[in-house]
């Protein structure tokens, strides 16, 4: 059976049987959803440069058990484990037996028991916003099959320990199709660092649907970071949807090197007046890998300021996209919006797509966006050269230069460091 | 023949005084451009070990592009001649191998790169021109040290070592910046792409200290420029006149206070008084 005949079987069993627990309301909408929107096709002007119909022709083995363990995990786990909470979602579904749970100011529970107990009006009331956003059937997909996802609750106050999430796809016997669900709530006054990534083991492929939604309340303070290396055999929509319900601030850093197919959305929603939210992005690409960042901020409340900085650095036959939205809402005067997006592309072949969109509807607002497609500066790389530098090391050092604003907002050490190795490694730079 | 005397005179001279005079760079009638536009034509210069040579000329007539040729900028192509440098073919050898034998450019437009700092891209540049020497590269206490005691040399505040290479940086900066930068390298052959060009007098008078106190009886120092004024501060021994794509004169220091009292225009005019004859 091909995969999308197996999900329009499954939902259909969804939708008449049901199952009782409190996201069946949200689900079934979903599903209805992805009924009539289907997989977005390059038709679809929000996927223009990026197709992912050749992921549902593959055949994905569904209901295989994981052979995951504790032991496997120590070989994925990121720097500064030791010092952080942990949440393991093994082919889409949440595991508690994997996940670590260090800070007194987190609780952790699956979303379906959340959607029950004293967090219930949480759920419903933030649960699948982000379809108001990312309207397209890939999105309505994960809604539709939300099942072993996690709930998350940062409680007032700084929590001590950033919070790890990990995505593990298991394809040792088979491709594998995940879609974890996570829904982040983030009190008053909390402090919270949130690391995602994902893994696949295995020498199949992998498909990974992955959506996040992160409220922020008052005087919350949040730093969402998602690092994306993993194997070329796997692809991923990965959705991250900020809702800033109070007067906040977020901080995010979008790190993307390696996979077939990525697309990201990150959706950063000013739904209170004096919000900041500063997004940054660094894709620094080879081979053949896709990466397409689609983002948007939305200022539906005044006096919102945001800041957003993506940059690519595109070798071989790879491709980047960046797709940078801004709107600004009738009464969302006194807005500060800014958009940059700069990209080196270092091969013939390799391409990027850029695109930002201003929406503009108040009329006392500062907005700006601006674009740069380019080679590496040749004049500067003499200059350097001519200091007794390699071509090589020349080419390292400018490269790393022009990624170095977005790494130095990379605020856990750990990762910090850890992305900057990567980020040395993929450049070739002699460590000195 | 008051030409050929000087010349037998010249030769028996350099017998008599110093067994030790190394030719450190011979220019052969050089001839180069750029996308099929002659610039040089046919340039013949020799610079000896612990010797500062001036290239003075008009905006136009080929300076910047012999200084840029020499260092190896691959946008101009050399279509005749040789540059011999310490014995070996200069043309030959990339822009890379070129600095860590020795050569040093100072550039006139020193460019910005924002992201990079002074004290990183000279810690790159050390320990790779060491590697090449196949010595060891220094660890951070022995760079640190080093790089204090060339700051306090030529004169430069930490604080804009630190700071993203040239970004933002005025002038001044930007030129004491490649003078550091000189010091740090330690060159044997320094050129100098008009150094003095955006500079007040006082950053004239600072720079060329640096410069004076960079030069040994061990290196060499060629210095491209416009004006005469840099030469209030650097003595140098010989002073040639460019004039499109030649050295049209030669000549001891006091050709550029002529140069400066009469203009170019004495140049042409003594050109076109040669061609005549």
């Amino acid at each position: 059976m091909n995969t999308l005949s197996y999900f329009k079987d499954k939902l259909e069993h969804f939708r008449i049987t049901g199952n009782g627990d409190g996201l069946h309301a949200i689900r079934k909408n979903a599903i209805d959803a992805f009924t009539s929107l289907g997989v977005p096709t390059t038709r679809n002007e929000e996927w223009k440069y990026t197709r992912i119909g050749g992921i549902f022709n593959k055949d994905y083995q569904f209901d295989v058990r994981p052979v995951f363990t504790a032991k496997d995990l120590d070989d994925v786990r990121l720097p500064g484990h030791e010092q952080s909470n942990e949440l393991v979602f093994v082919n889409g579904v949440f595991s508690s037996e994997l996940s670590t749970i260090r800070s007194s100011g987190l609780a952790v529970l699956p979303l379906e028991q959340a959607a029950h107990n004293e967090y219930k009006d949480i759920v419903a009331k933030h649960l699948g916003h982000s379809s108001q956003y990312v309207n397209d059937g890939i999105n309505a997909l994960n809604t539709a099959f939300a099942h072993g996802g996690v709930f998350v609750e940062a409680k007032k106050g700084q929590v001590e320990h950033p919070l790890y999430i990990y995505h593990v796809a298991d394809a040792s016997d088979g491709n594998i199709f995940a879609q974890p669900r996570s829904l982040v709530y983030v009190n008053e006054n909390a402090r919270l660092q949130i690391v995602e990534t994902f893994v696949t083991i295995g020498s199949q492929e992998s498909f990974t649907n992955h959506v996040i939604e992160v409220v922020v309340e008052n005087d919350a303070h949040v730093e969402y970071y998602k690092i994306q290396g993993d194997s070329n055999r796997a692809s991923q929509v990965s959705t991250t949807h900020i809702r800033q319900v109070g007067k906040s601030y977020t901080h995010s850093v979008v790190i993307s090197l390696n996979g077939n197919i990525i697309r990201n959305n990150l959706n950063v929603i000013f739904d209170a007046d004096h919000c900041e939210s500063h997004l940054y992005g660094l894709y620094c690409l080879e081979n053949e890998t896709h990466v397409d960042n689609h983002t948007v901020v939305d200022n539906a409340k005044p006096s919102c300021f945001s800041n957003e900085l993506y940059k690519g650095v595109v070798g071989g036959d790879a491709t980047g996209v960046f797709n940078g939205k801004i709107f600004v809402r009738k009464n969302a005067q006194k807005t500060n919006a800014y958009q940059s997006n700069k990209n080196i592309l270092l091969s013939e072949t390799a391409s990027v797509n850029a695109k930002p969109q201003l929406e503009i509807f108040a009329d006392d607002v500062k907005c700006s966006h601006g674009c740069t497609v380019g080679s590496l500066d040749e004049e500067a790389q003499f200059y350097l050269v001519s200091r007794g530098l390699s071509k090589q090391s020349a080419r390292a050092l400018l490269l790393q230069a022009f990624a170095i604003d977005i790494l130095e907002n990379i605020k856990p050490e750990p990762i910090h460091k850890y992305v900057e190795q990567l980020i040395a490694a993929r450049l070739e730079i002699d460590t000195l | 023949m008051p030409c050929h005397m000087t010349k037998i005179h010249t030769s028996y001279l350099i017998k008599q005084i110093n067994v030790n005079e190394i030719i450190m760079l011979k220019i052969k009638n050089l001839h180069a451009g750029i996308e099929g536009k002659k610039i040089l034509k046919g340039i013949d210069l020799e610079i000896k070990v612990g010797e500062v040579h001036v290239i003075m000329g008009p905006n136009g007539s080929g300076k910047s592009t012999l200084a840029s040729v020499l260092a190896g900028r691959e946008t101009y192509e050399v279509t005749e001649g040789s540059v011999e440098y310490l014995g070996k073919e200069l043309l030959e050898m990339s822009p890379e191998d070129r600095a860590r034998e020795g050569l040093f450019l100072a550039f006139q437009y020193p460019v910005e790169i924002p992201g990079l700092s002074t004290t990183n891209f000279m810690k790159t540049a050390v320990n790779e021109i060491r590697k090449y020497r196949g010595e060891e590269p220094l660890d951070a206490v022995a760079f640190l040290r080093m790089m204090k005691e060339k700051m306090a040399l030529v004169n430069i505040d930490q604080s804009l070592l630190s700071r993203p290479l040239n970004e933002g940086f005025s002038g001044g900066e930007k030129k004491r910046n490649e003078i550091f930068q000189m010091a740090m390298l330690q060159p044997k052959l320094a050129i100098m792409d008009e150094t003095d060009s955006g500079l007040d007098i006082d950053a004239i008078r600072i720079v060329s200290d640096s410069i004076n106190k960079l030069h040994t009886k061990d290196n060499a120092v060629l210095l491209v420029t416009h004006y005469q004024r840099l030469l209030d501060y650097i003595i140098p021994d010989y002073v040639h006149v460019m004039y499109n794509g030649r050295i049209v004169k030669s000549g001891p220091k006091e050709l550029a206070l002529e140069l400066e009292e009469k203009g170019y225009d004495f140049i042409r005019h003594e050109i076109g008084v040669a061609e005549e004859a």
